[in-house]
């Protein structure tokens, strides 16, 4: 399997993130296409993890190579749930406040 | 065609399609529930790169905690059946255009690139077990793992003083 269906995958994937950040106007649609970018970073870690390791296997059969990755990818989700956590709570108090979620309300810094 | 390339490409499918309607399904429970469905097609790929730690974590802590919040803050606001308004099409044209060009430019960047993964869901090595990555977790990144407790622990302070209610704020 080519590395590079992987790659396409992954930045067809984000693509799609960018492009529903930029169209959608809900801000909790807009915070899970940031889900969706951080997970399409995620599957390409882990493929380039296994590729490395599978080329490193060929030479020494007890190599631990390309663990790394998947640890980060590890912390990418750690660190993406404390993310979720603090904005959905900003999300909630926007709400609480505007009385809705629609970012085109969400210019009173511009005035 | 091998099984294992038959699931790939069905997962990618999967993930592509659910992507899509994660994006563009007007009620935003719908889009929370496809976005539920690509994580189940991600965990599917870590799964056929012998990633099993990381695809049962990616199922828990993805589609098991962090969707379950956002169904619940979608429900706690009502807006089960609001659909939004669009006034500016030419916005939307432009920002359609320009994720366009980005994905040609990386897939023309990118295109010629020679590596492979030779045996996708071969089961060697085993470095996605969690034996392996717990050894490693708890040796040598012990120091960001415990720092990732005191993120969890400022996130969570985070969260509660932005939800209380500002009442409450006043009263103290």
């Amino acid at each position: 399997m080519p590395i590079n269906y992987y790659i396409f995958l992954s930045i067809t994937l984000f693509t799609i993130g960018i492009v529903g950040v930029l169209t959608r106007r809900n801000a909790i649609i807009i915070f899970m296409c940031i889900e969706l970018m951080l997970n399409a970073v995620n599957v390409l870690l882990v493929a380039f993890s296994k590729m490395h390791h599978v080329a490193a296997y060929a030479l020494d059969a007890s190599t631990t190579v390309g663990t790394e990755a998947q640890l980060f990818v590890f912390f990418i989700m750690v660190v993406a749930a404390a993310e979720v956590t603090v904005g959905l709570a900003i999300i909630v108090m926007l709400y609480r406040n505007i009385h809705s979620v629609d970012i085109n309300f969400l210019n009173r810094l511009k005035h | 065609m091998p099984v294992a390339e038959l699931l790939f490409w069905f997962l990618t499918g999967l993930s592509l399609f659910g992507a899509l309607m994660v994006v563009f399904s007007k009620n935003p429970v719908h889009s929370v529930l496809w976005l539920i469905v690509v994580f189940f097609a991600i965990s599917g790929h870590y799964i056929l790169m012998n990633a099993q730690f990381l695809a049962i974590v990616n199922l828990i802590v993805y589609a098991g905690a962090i969707m379950v919040l956002f169904l619940f803050v979608i429900m706690l606001m009502n807006m089960n059946t609001e659909s939004e308004p669009q006034k500016n099409r030419w916005l939307r044209l432009a920002a359609i255009v320009s994720g366009g060009s980005l994905l040609l430019i990386l897939v023309a960047a990118l295109k010629d690139n020679k590596g492979s993964i030779s045996g996708v869901s071969d089961l060697e090595g085993g470095i996605g077990l969690i034996q392996n990555l717990g050894k490693v977790l708890f040796t040598d990144y012990v120091v960001p793992f415990e720092i990732s407790s005191v993120l969890f622990l400022s996130a969570m302070v985070g969260a509660v003083i932005l939800g209380r209610k500002e009442s409450a704020n006043i009263k103290s």
